[in-house]
């Protein structure tokens, strides 16, 4: 592995990726892990980051840009602190996934893949987040909020505003 | 592998046993379509056009991907088959933008092809088309998204066959594109405030050659012409010294022919589908503005434009003056190693026969002279000769480069050693004083301290690792870099006795013009200056002529009264003040008003490779026929000029060109003064059934007395020659000159680059922009802001 001097990531996240590289029989088995890990410390997929990690799986930049372009969950622009992920598969769909994005779009003035002026929030559309017994579920990062309507979806957007305002 | 038999279409055929079917059936001229799959390139099985029915198994096969098998039964076309390649066809064409008539591939797709044979006019999909405007990611390729089927050739050419791996897939699904390895945001190159990908390579085309659709086009053919309205020459790349095959593609203009379009369009000879950079696109320096189409003589200390007749009579006129005056030895001559053998060949004998001295010489990339003695006498190796044709690389179970970057110097050679490495598993041993790409593929690497490779050969006879390893290899192939000359060279071919040898020279003809004798201390085909037959019907002085370097000494002291440079530039060459030249009458021919030229009292326009015919000899000695595809008004080929030249010396032309028999013809009938003094050159036609050629100009009367008096020439075969095949020519196997202990190297590398061809490169508007394209890749694009003004 090429030796990284000056590591963009945090030395725990650094640490971390050290071992990643390690443990499959493949190096470049450790990049999708990678992509996710960076994409949690930094909030996106950068250029810099796609060039660290090319550099610690001895692969092209290419490579990296290769995979991450084909996975809708990595990002290559940031996204607002909370990143609003809203499931429109079909139970969700049956029991008012597309109302609660709707109510977003509305709510938040910002549309799929956007982010709201301020940098808070982010919307998205995905796929189904394996949420089913309790649809409609939006995810907020890594939290999971289900059987939601417009008026809990409101309160949902409210505490995460307020955690801000603090 | 054994062979098994099956059954294709009702048909028995036996093919070797791991075979794939698509293979074994195209070669019983059974044609299955395939988009995806490529000869040499990995599989991918990506665009199901070759699905065939294979008995007792329950779905289509691919066919590039199924090997054959003992009793097997297959059907390759049947209604189901052919609703099967239709529906893929759809599906291809569901958002292709079927631009044909205007597209770059019209008439040379396979996808129109396809579409023609199974008829998907009528499609299932109403959708509109989405639309992406094309993208320019170098000078020379561009990329049409929406024409784009993703079989991925392209993708496996950069990469395997390039090793280089500019190009990738990205995004998903139906959204999924062939993306360059510079993302547009850090290109640093916009258009109307959009940030465009850019392709960081070798800019060889590989890909756009590989590419079954329009999809990837070519920045210097685009949109330029249709296929068939061109004329299709195959003849041989005017580059470096891997003579690759090309096929010009040529279109009539007001003052001759351009060329259009380059590549190896029928995929035959040493090259196979292989051209690097400049043998696809540098072209462009024939029509360059600069470009010589009168002749020039020196008026009142300027240059005028003249007409033929008065420039060639001047020219010649002065040479016999200067010839009778202050003798033959005062004249000096520098060839090419961009003409032909047949024009390299007459100016040799130019120089020894009408002028009457040894002084000739070229500009030397390679010490042929040293490989040719060092391997006469020597044999063969395991029934092969010694010398290693560039085929050789293709099929050698090891090679040794020592010095040299193929990459850059010889792209053929670097092709065909990483495909030999890929495909064969053949061993690659490298030593070299630069981390050369071409370690990747190395099993071995010795590095080699600048001006160490006299060590490195010393090192050879030892017991390291390397040299044991190289020293077991049976079958080996060494390639040497211009590092090494002289003694150096010597040694190493007597350190592997075993091993089959070329030199990497720098030009199309740089073997050529020393076969040819473009050399003061030999005759053609390596022979001694007296003692040869071919001295003897020269009547040339026995004595060693000047060499290029002590030609401009001669000059400095004012001892050189004429000289005659033909299609070299070695003021700028070898740096050369040009005061020195101030008491010489120089005449020079060539494309250009080089700096050689510039100083010159006669500077006559002459064509240029592809505008001429004859045959090249490349670095391994393949010879191959040149034809002439381009024409432009106002140049003569360099055959011609030198005749005339010789002509207007008063010379007969008779004994310079032999051609038209005519009343001289002498079968050995002749009594008297000459009696028993045959014609030999009749008597080598009749026996040769060759026809006396008609006209002085004609090359090929030339190339007969090439092969008349060239050992190793001898063996020419005019039918592989004039059918496009290579030939591989060995030089005479005992006889030839023996070095001298002061004999001095007189190698000076071109130095050329992937981006560069010696003085044609500042004429060569394409390769200034690809050299200025990758330059702004080097310097890290964050810093430049350069903004395209397409």
């Amino acid at each position: 592995m090429a030796t990284i001097t000056q590591s963009i990531f945090t030395p725990a996240t650094a640490a971390r990726f050290d071992k990643l590289a390690t443990i499959y029989p493949v190096k470049r088995s450790a990049l999708v892990p990678m992509l996710l890990y960076a994409q949690d410390e930094v909030g996106y997929v950068s250029d810099a980051v796609v060039t660290e990690i090319a550099q610690r799986l001895d692969l092209l930049e290419l490579d990296v840009r290769n995979v991450l372009s084909y996975y809708s969950m990595l990002r290559t622009k940031p996204a607002g602190k909370y990143n609003v992920q809203v499931c429109t598969n079909i139970s969700c769909m049956l029991r008012g996934g597309f109302e609660l994005l709707d109510h977003c779009k509305n709510k938040l003035g910002i549309d799929h893949k956007e982010t709201t002026p301020d940098g808070l929030f982010s919307l998205e559309e995905v796929e189904c987040i394996g949420a089913c017994c309790w649809a409609p579920a939006v995810q907020v990062n890594y939290d999971f909020h289900d059987e939601l309507t417009p008026e809990k979806l409101d309160a949902v957007l409210d505490t995460y505003r307020a955690r801000e305002s603090k | 592998m054994a062979d098994v038999t099956f059954t294709v279409d009702g048909k028995k055929i036996t093919a070797p046993a791991g075979t794939l079917l698509l293979e074994a059936c195209k070669a019983h001229g059974i044609e299955i379509p395939a988009f995806c799959y490529y000869p040499g390139l990995s599989l991918q099985a990506a665009c199901r056009m070759c699905v065939v029915r294979i008995e007792k198994v329950p779905k289509l096969q691919t066919a590039c991907t199924t090997p054959v098998a003992e009793g097997m039964v297959v059907i390759t076309e049947s209604p189901e088959i052919a609703q099967a390649r239709k529906a893929t066809l759809q599906l291809l064409l569901g958002n292709h933008p079927l631009d044909c008539p205007v597209c770059d591939a019209g008439g040379e797709c396979e996808l129109q092809d396809m579409t023609f044979k199974y008829g998907a006019a009528e499609s299932f999909y109403a959708e509109p088309k989405n639309h992406r405007e094309e993208q320019k990611w170098s000078p020379v390729v561009y990329f049409d998204r929406p024409r784009c089927i993703l079989c991925y050739r392209c993708v496996r050419m950069c990469g395997e066959g390039m090793d280089i791996f500019a190009l990738g897939v990205q995004n998903r699904g139906s959204s999924s594109v062939i993306a360059p390895n510079v993302p547009p945001q850090l290109s640093g190159v916009s258009s109307h405030g959009e940030d465009l990908a850019q392709l960081d390579c070798e800019q060889c085309g590989m890909c756009i050659d590989a590419c079954p659709v329009g999809a990837l086009t070519s920045g210097t053919y685009r949109y330029k012409t249709r296929p068939w309205e061109m004329n299709h020459t195959a003849t041989v790349c005017t580059h470096c010294g891997d003579g690759c095959k090309t096929t010009l593609g040529v279109r009539p203009v007001a003052d001759g022919a351009e060329i259009v379009r380059g590549d190896n369009r029928d995929k035959s000879g040493i090259n196979g589908d292989f051209l690097c950079n400049k043998g696809r696109y540098a072209f462009d320096f024939a029509n360059h503005a600069e470009r010589l189409t009168q002749p020039l003589v020196r008026k009142s200390g300027k240059l005028t434009p003249v007409s033929w007749e008065e420039a060639l009579s001047y020219a010649g006129t002065r040479l016999r003056d200067l010839r009778q005056d202050r003798g033959p030895e005062s004249i000096g001559i520098i060839g090419s190693n961009r003409t032909t053998n047949e024009e390299n060949y007459l100016l040799q004998k130019f120089a020894r026969t009408v002028i009457g001295t040894n002084n000739i010489d070229h500009h030397r990339t390679a010490d042929f002279v040293t490989l040719a003695n060092a391997l006469a006498g020597t044999g063969t190796t395991y029934g092969k000769s010694r010398f290693a044709s560039q085929r050789s690389v293709q099929t050698a179970q090891a090679i040794l480069l020592v010095g040299g970057d193929p990459t850059n110097q010889a792209p053929l050679t670097a092709w065909n050693i990483r495909t030999n490495v890929r495909l064969n598993k053949a061993r690659l041993y490298i030593a070299n004083h630069e981390a050369i790409k071409l370690r990747r593929q190395a099993k071995a690497f010795a590095p080699v301290a600048s001006f160490g490779y006299g060590a490195f050969v010393q090192s050879l006879g030892e017991g390291n690792d390397f040299a044991k390893a190289v020293r077991a290899e049976e079958d080996l192939v060494v390639l040497v870099g211009n590092e090494l000359h002289g003694g150096e060279l010597a040694s190493l071919i007597a350190a592997l006795p075993q091993a089959r040898f070329a030199l990497l020279s720098d030009y199309v003809n740089s073997r050529g013009a020393a076969d040819m004798g473009v050399l003061p201390d030999v005759l053609p085909g390596y022979q001694p200056l007296s003692g040869a037959a071919l001295a003897a019907e020269y009547n040339s002085p026995a004595t060693a002529g000047l060499d290029l370097l002590a030609m401009f000494d001669a000059a400095s002291t004012g001892k050189l009264s004429a000289l005659y440079v033909v299609g070299s530039n070695p003021i700028r060459r070898y740096g050369i003040d040009p005061a020195t030249l101030a008491s010489t009458f120089v005449i020079v021919q060539d494309l250009f008003l080089t700096e050689t030229a510039a100083v010159a009292d006669v500077v006559l326009p002459a064509a240029n490779l592809y505008e001429k015919a004859g045959t090249v000899t490349n670095s391994y000695g393949d010879l191959q026929l040149v034809s002439k595809a381009a024409d432009k008004s106002g140049v003569r080929p360099d055959f011609e000029l030198i005749v005339r030249l010789a002509g207007h010396m008063g010379h007969d032309l008779h004994s310079l060109v032999p051609f038209s028999r005519g009343l001289r013809a002498d079968m050995g009938q002749t009594r008297g003064a000459s009696s028993g003094e045959a014609d030999r050159h009749a008597v080598f036609l009749t026996a040769n059934k060759l026809e006396p050629k008609l006209s002085p100009f004609d090359p090929f009367a030339i190339l007969d007395e090439i092969q008349r008096l060239i050992p190793g020439y001898d063996k020419l075969l005019r039918l592989q020659m004039l059918s496009g095949n290579d030939q591989h020519i060995t030089p005479a196997s005992s006889g030839l000159t023996q070095i001298a202990g002061t004999r001095k190297d007189l190698v000076l590398p071109s130095s050329d680059t992937l981006f560069t061809s010696g003085s044609l490169t500042r004429y060569s508007p394409m390769l200034e922009d690809v050299q200025r394209h990758q330059s702004s890749r080097s310097a890290g694009a964050s810093a430049g802001q350069m903004t395209s003004a397409d």
